[in-house]
């Protein structure tokens, strides 16, 4: 198996003008994204955790390519992103899609549904006939659950879900081969989050497609990937297989986002024990020196200021950020 | 007798496209010292129940039935009356706090007013006070930090700080919309064991709205459910959780995924959201009922009581629990 | 009697099969303008006032540059608006037929009013949204552009120009054309800068849409609700601007007129107790600003329903 997107020490920044500073000071840089590496296999799902501020939504722009790179490589299927022209771009924009967070803001309001499920096809493939485009746009406004004379609606005479439904459908109209989901169902009420959720596994295995799925609620992750990357302040904690991460977490941080998650069963969750994590996320115009996560890390010693703690291998795809990691159970068992 | 008595609660919304009923008859009680969540999920009334509740409708809701505070119906009490019932014995707090924190004066000053005006206090008393409160929510270095702007705190920050200015005058209600809906995992953990640490320490009575069932679970006695305005099943969390009787209940724990559990895939409710410009006459939950029967869609099904401290309101129960 | 269950079904796949038609934003907010009274009724005096400009000189014998030698010198008393002379609104102080001359002026008035307005929104538009959404330097360059322009003081430099190019309606457009798109260009640089953060505006660019196709199909038609509310409210400053520069006597040339240089000539005679030529101007100039301003509130109200 060869992995179809592989990032290497991938960093972006971003210039940050202090207030009422003079047009000529340096701006001050923000590391929204710091040496990320990872692989996705292609077929697979690759979830991404982190709270606010942690670069997750930065990462998923650099590898679309809307968001330029400082630093490190985004090799799709070989070819590094930072050095392609702009026709290998364009191929590159055909085969990597995404969907957003907010599934109204996402849709351009004066556009009928049609018109905006069939924009990549009107721009990628413009000798396309209307007819066919039409036929397209019906099918697969078909396959991800909407009723296709709904075609000359308008996105505010939809419901979210709905909304999010367009959103995927015209992120799948090019036939991409990874799609990247931004906090996906986040906006969404929970009974039809899972429809939503159930919609993407159902595509993903249907359509061969790979996933980056990015979001901050471990829970939903866990559940549609394969793989889980931890990320905190712009830098990878851990990673691991959903199984491993949520049950066996090595890294500190991984165990007090896991253990922060409030599970729906009363007689589970007054049982558990829950070390809560102090203050809050630093600012990522001056990280913390060594590990990042140091300043609320419950097993913090003094060397941890130092180095930046490089990412170990456990074995069996499972590598994480911290010298003094342990396994814990965080969860109980139930 | 129960501190919080609601009966019969209907609110509706004059726009321009027609009358939207956000509240269709929703009654329930809260004693003292209880902690109650209403869940629901967008479009369920749960918001607009609590925000009729204090009076905080938009100009163009009305709000009809009966709010028994200590014996008084909130409902008919004049604006100055009910401002004085919000300070002191109700307080409620929000889902985005810096929409109840004017940005341009000092945290100080803003609470310190609120003393001043309910207690009669003096303002360097007033101050100390505030800074007492904001210690009491953890704000580290409060004695310093009180005379800040709200913008220079953290979101977490600042719903701590709603909720020392919610708990000044010892309020005997506290009522949360959503209070961590907008903050990150373990800041969520962070202001729910405060809430905690507050609700036994103070003796506060705490309706939590929320959608969260995960927060529900570790945090409240009982659970009111709601959907189209009207509540769906109400009892303990845990009987509630552990044995849903509402096909809504059911469906909508079923649907959540958890981090314990591996399932393969995720049951689903079929369907939107209501539109409530457009409420069938029945059960609001009959177009995404898969147990619906012919007489769902014109029917209401009656709250009736069951299992001795449960209601429900459903034709066909999961499971006749009697 | 009840229809049968499978009939109803019946209908209800025939109905879920046919295509929907979509209510537009544009749609709703017809809508919503029709319910406004005060804006539909200024609409309607806009579409008299407009017909009375273009067809009004049919009502009449008289040219707008014919004197009636019949009135000269007796002009106070001779020359009042009536119905039997034939001239409905008088005559003015040349002895010349007011009512000919108050449709020609309105018609230039509303002229002025309506080409400025159109130069505001389609440079002005364009040259916004450009600027917004390329951002960074471009964006600096531009809107200094436009800083300097504004800076500028306009009303000096267009009577240097009308001084020295002779007074034309030409140089009038020219100058009215140059300072109307300044303010527009900003107001929709502001509302592209939100406009370009909104996620479908970086769908699009993700998906490799040219930017020019991005401004032209995702920006511009966002921008439009609040430079029509901009440009509807425009149209009355231009005709008042353009009212002044007559009023000083520097618009447009005899034998044309214009609503301010009949105003002007009214106002000089009032003493001579010739009202009706202040009057009649006075009132088509009144009801058009204000049923422009009415209009304008009724689309502001329309176009964005979270104002009210």
């Amino acid at each position: 198996m060869s992995a179809i997107l592989s990032v290497k020490d991938l960093s972006v920044t971003f210039d940050v003008r202090p207030q009422g500073a003079w047009p000529w000071t340096p701006p001050l840089k923000l590391h929204a994204v710091s040496e990320m590496s990872f692989d996705l296999e292609a077929g697979q799902c690759l979830g991404v955790v982190g709270e606010s501020g942690s670069g997750k939504s930065t990462l998923a722009r650099a590898i679309v390519g809307t968001v330029p790179t400082s630093g490190g490589q985004v090799n799709f299927e070989g070819g590094d992103l930072a050095s392609m022209g702009p026709a290998e771009r364009r191929v590159h924009r055909r085969d990597v899609q995404m969907i957003f967070q907010d599934p109204l803001a996402a849709l351009n309001p004066r556009m009928t549904v049609g018109e905006i499920i069939a924009e990549p096809l009107v721009t990628h493939e413009p000798g396309v006939s209307r007819e066919e485009r039409k036929k397209r746009v019906r099918e697969l406004m078909e396959r991800v659950g909407l009723l296709p004379n709904l075609i000359n609606r308008y996105p505010h005479e939809f419901s979210g879900g709905q909304c999010q439904r367009i959103g995927i459908a015209r992120a799948l109209i090019l036939k991409p081969k990874l799609l990247i989901c931004d906090e996906p169902v986040s906006a969404l009420d929970v009974s039809v989050q899972a429809q939503v959720v159930n919609l993407l596994m159902e595509l993903q295995r249907d359509m061969g497609l790979s996933m980056i799925f990015i979001a901050h609620d471990l829970s939903v992750v866990k559940h549609i990937s394969d793989q889980i990357i931890v990320m905190y302040l712009g830098r990878q904690m851990e990673m691991a297989t959903a199984e491993t991460l949520t049950t066996v977490p090595e890294h500190p941080y991984t165990q007090a986002l896991i253990s922060s998650v409030p599970i729906p069963d009363p007689v589970l969750e007054k049982a558990r024990v829950r070390p809560v994590l102090e203050g809050e996320l630093p600012s990522p115009l001056a990280p913390p020196s060594g590990c990042v996560f140091r300043t609320r890390c419950p097993k913090a010693q003094n060397s941890c200021a130092g180095d930046r703690p490089a990412m170990q291998a456990l074995g069996n795809g499972h590598f994480v950020a911290c010298p003094y990691h342990q396994a814990e159970e965080v969860l109980a068992a139930s | 007798m129960s501190l919080l008595n609601i009966e019969d609660l209907r609110v509706s919304f004059t726009t321009a496209d027609g009358d939207v009923n956000a509240v269709n008859g929703v009654s329930f009680a809260i004693d003292a010292k209880e902690t109650l969540a209403i869940v629901g999920e967008s479009g369920s009334g749960k918001s607009q129940t609590a925000f009729a509740a204090m009076g905080l409708l938009a100009k163009n809701g009305r709000a009809t039935g009966k709010v028994m505070f200590d014996g008084t119906d909130l409902l008919t009490l004049s604006e100055r009356q009910l401002n004085k019932v919000r300070s002191k014995q109700v307080s409620m707090i929000f889902q985005d706090p810096m929409t109840s924190l004017n940005p341009y004066i000092r945290i100080s000053e803003q609470m310190a007013e609120v003393l001043m005006l309910h207690k009669g206090m003096s303002k360097s008393d007033a101050i100390a006070d505030s800074a007492r409160m904001l210690d009491a929510v953890r704000i580290p270095d409060a004695r310093n930090r009180v005379r800040s702007f709200p913008h220079e705190f953290s979101g977490g920050m600042r719903q701590r700080i709603m909720i020392a200015m919610a708990l000044l005058c010892q309020p005997k209600l506290l009522i949360a919309d959503e209070p961590t809906t907008a903050l990150d995992v373990t800041v969520q953990a962070q202001i729910m064991q405060l809430l905690g640490e507050i609700r036994d320490e103070f003796g506060t009575a705490i309706v939590l709205i929320t959608h969260d069932l995960g927060v529900v679970a570790g945090f409240c006695d009982r659970t009111l459910v709601l959907y189209g305005g009207q509540i769906m099943e109400d009892g303990p969390t845990d009987t509630l959780f552990a044995d849903p009787s509402h096909p809504y209940t059911h469906g909508l724990l079923r649907a959540v995924p958890r981090l314990d559990r591996a399932d393969s895939e995720l049951a689903t409710i079929a369907g939107e959201p209501p539109d409530m410009s457009r409420l069938p006459k029945g059960c609001p939950f009959t177009p995404r009922c898969a147990m619906r029967r012919d007489n769902c869609a014109a029917d209401r099904p009656p709250l009736v009581d069951f299992a001795g401290d449960r209601r429900r309101s459903c034709h066909i129960p999961i499971k006749e629990v009697v | 009697m009840y229809p049968n269950p499978s009939t109803v079904e019946a209908l209800e796949d025939a109905a879920l099969l046919a295509e929907v038609q979509g209510r537009s934003l544009w749609a709703d907010a017809r809508t919503r303008f029709f319910r406004n009274k005060a804006a539909v009724v200024s609409l309607v005096v806009l579409a008299l006032i407009a017909l009375f400009a273009l067809f009004g000189q049919f009502l009449t014998q008289y040219e707008r540059d014919t004197v009636d030698f019949a009135l000269m010198g007796a002009n106070a008393h001779k020359g009042a608006p009536s119905f039997e002379t034939g001239h409905y609104f008088g005559t003015d102080n040349s002895g010349r037929d007011l009512f000919a001359r108050v449709v020609q002026g309105t018609g230039i008035s509303l002229m002025v009013g309506i080409v400025g307005a159109m130069v505001a929104v389609i440079v002005g538009t364009l040259y916004g949204a450009v600027a917004g959404y390329f951002g960074g330097r471009i964006d600096n360059i531009m809107m200094r552009i436009v800083d300097v322009l504004m800076s500028i003081p306009f009303m000096f430099v267009l009577i240097l120009m009308l001084v020295i190019f002779g007074r034309s309606i030409f140089m009038l457009f020219l100058g009215i054309g140059l300072i109307s798109w300044l303010d527009m260009a900003r107001i929709a640089r502001g509302q592209t800068l939100t406009i370009k953060n909104k996620e479908f505006v970086e769908v699009a660019h993700a998906t490799g849409v040219h930017p020019m196709k991005i401004i032209l199909r995702h920006i511009v038609p966002n921008l439009l609700g609040i430079v029509i509310v901009y440009a509807t409210l425009l149209v009355p400053s231009m005709i008042i601007f353009e009212s002044f520069i007559s009023f000083l006597g520097l618009g447009v040339q005899e034998p044309n007129t214009s609503l301010g240089a009949l105003i002007s000539e009214g106002a000089g005679s009032m003493q001579y107790g010739t009202l009706w030529q202040l009057i009649f101007p006075l009132i088509f100039f009144v009801l058009t600003i204000f049923s422009f301003f009415f209009v304008g509130d009724g689309l502001r109200d329309a176009l964005d329903p979270k104002d009210r």
